[in-house]
């Protein structure tokens, strides 16, 4: 699941670095993206699992760490090991 | 009703009403108003009690906005900018010995609170900044261009936003304290405005240092998302529907006059009165239940960061500000020429120029734009009343 994010993040334009080189628990935040982005970050998600985000987690936490984001996908039901 | 919300009323209707006119006349400070609220001990009531405070909720100042709001626009501006920096400090310094130190200042001395997060370069965005902490060996300066500080000239202390360090980026923000004696004020653009003209926004340039504990660590962004943006917009809110609520009893009273004139007929403004006490009704139940779901997300940080809330108190803000207009332009057109005329007891005149200031206090296109942004990700909500 992670490696899942991590390619869609190194295939966007969210961020000022390449997420290949990002630790699970970096602050995506500190490296670019903005508000807006977060948006797109989180629709982008939605598509890609097939899932969709309840109020509750939409929230800055959730999407600040690749690994956030993966708690977050797991919390909704999304198996880790979902390519 | 609370005994604050009792003191603050008779401050209204005794002190600050009375001065109203010539606050606006003379664009200045409110000073009668604000030196009997420091009197009255009203600006420290929020600080929690375990520093020497009141320990009041927002409901309490809430009600208070709301009641100065009917008596002087400038001085309920004033109390609630104030209390807006207080509920930082207290909810964000709580851990900090040099900011409970100040709080226990703030009640003792009955020290007022002035904000300067706008900056020139910037427009109206407070989530970036150009200007930056700079810290060495303990102790901090700042050097800024703040193109509005509402009674700067008048308060005891600023809280300053900037970035963090002058390496961070414009949105990677902190607000520091800064008593009197820690900044100097050069005044560049007077305040000469269409309403709220005792709050003495002119523009300045801002040098503040101190020391490095000042600064509140929680990065603005939370304090900002937390507390000062919804602290603001209920605030705000209040009073500017107090503005409204003021404007709309003129109109009730010229109608009054109008129906003992002529018993039998139903006065053409009736009809009109109304429809705007229907438009005050939805805004004060919108105020009212926003009050509510703000004191409920404040026992949890994760309410508090979601987006639903955020868009629930910007939409608040855009909601009420139009509404107070609305109501105020009603209230004008009910009196007539008796509402134009500065000379009237049923004058709406101030009303009017003064409530103006809410849809670009913080411009409501805005904060429009940021939350038609959000609508993708934002939903319905069917469980509500379930
Ligand atoms: C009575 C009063 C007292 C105030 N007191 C203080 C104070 O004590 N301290 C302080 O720091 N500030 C204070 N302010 C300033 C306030 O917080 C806002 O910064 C200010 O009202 C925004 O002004 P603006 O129109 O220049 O900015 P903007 O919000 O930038 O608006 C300018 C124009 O840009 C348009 N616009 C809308 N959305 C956007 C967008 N996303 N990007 C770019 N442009 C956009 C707007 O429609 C508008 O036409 C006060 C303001 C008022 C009215």
């Amino acid at each position: 699941m992670q490696t899942r994010i991590r390619t869609l993040l190194s295939e966007s334009e969210w961020l000022k670095v390449n997420a290949k080189t990002l630790t699970n628990d970096a602050d995506l935040y500190a490296v670019g993206l903005t508000s807006h982005a977060t948006i797109e970050l989180m629709l982008a998600l939605e598509e890609a699992f097939d899932i969709e985000f309840p109020d509750r987690l939409l929230r800055r936490g959730t999407f600040s760490s690749i690994g956030t984001i993966a708690e977050a996908l797991a919390e909704i039901g999304v198996q880790q090991d979902a390519a | 009703m609370s005994s604050w919300l009792t003191a603050a009323r008779a401050v209204g209707v005794a002190v600050a009403a009375r001065h109203a006119a010539d606050v606006d006349r003379h664009a200045r400070f409110p000073q009668e108003a604000l030196a009997a609220l420091k009197e009255q001990k009203l600006l420290g009531i929020m600080v929690p009690q375990s520093e020497g405070g009141g320990g009041a909720s927002i409901s309490d100042i809430v009600a208070i906005c709301y009641a100065l709001g009917q008596s002087c626009a400038s001085t309920a501006m004033i109390y609630a900018m104030h209390q807006i920096q207080v509920s930082c400090v207290v909810r964000h310094g709580v851990r900090s010995a040099w900011h409970r130190a100040f709080l226990k200042r703030l009640v003792g001395e009955q020290l007022l609170l002035a904000s300067a997060t706008s900056e020139a370069g910037i427009g109206g965005d407070v989530r970036s900044s150009l200007c930056a902490v700079e810290e060495h060996a303990g102790r901090f300066s700042l050097a800024k261009e703040a193109t509005v500080i509402s009674y700067a000239d008048d308060a005891d202390a600023l809280l300053v936003t900037a970035r963090r360090t002058p390496q961070s980026t414009g949105s990677d923000q902190v607000i520091v304290v800064v008593p009197r004696d820690g900044y100097s004020l050069e005044r560049q653009q007077p305040w000469d405005a269409l309403g709220m003209r005792g709050t003495c926004s002119h523009g300045y340039r801002l040098a503040a240092r101190g020391e490095s504990a000042q600064v509140i660590a929680v990065p603005y962004a939370d304090v900002q998302a937390y507390t000062m943006l919804p602290t603001s917009h209920l605030v705000w809110s209040a009073l500017w529907l107090g503005i409204a609520s003021d404007a709309l009893a003129k109109a009730r009273a010229f109608v009054r006059a109008e129906a003992k004139l002529k018993p039998k007929v139903t006065p053409t403004g009736s009809l009109r009165l109304t429809q705007a006490s229907i438009l005050m009704q939805a805004a004060k139940s919108t105020l009212a239940a926003s009050l509510r779901q703000y004191e409920t997300a404040l026992t949890s940080e994760d309410k508090l960061a979601t987006l639903a809330f955020a868009v629930a108190m910007n939409n608040l803000k855009v909601g009420t500000s139009q509404t107070a207009v609305r109501v105020v332009g009603e209230a004008l057109q009910i009196c007539g020429l008796a509402g134009y005329r500065n000379d009237s007891p049923f004058c709406v005149a101030q009303h009017l120029r003064d409530v103006h200031s809410a849809t670009i206090m913080v411009n409501n296109d805005r904060i429009l734009a940021n939350t038609a942004s959000l609508q993708p990700a934002l939903r319905e909500d069917p469980d509500f009343l379930a």
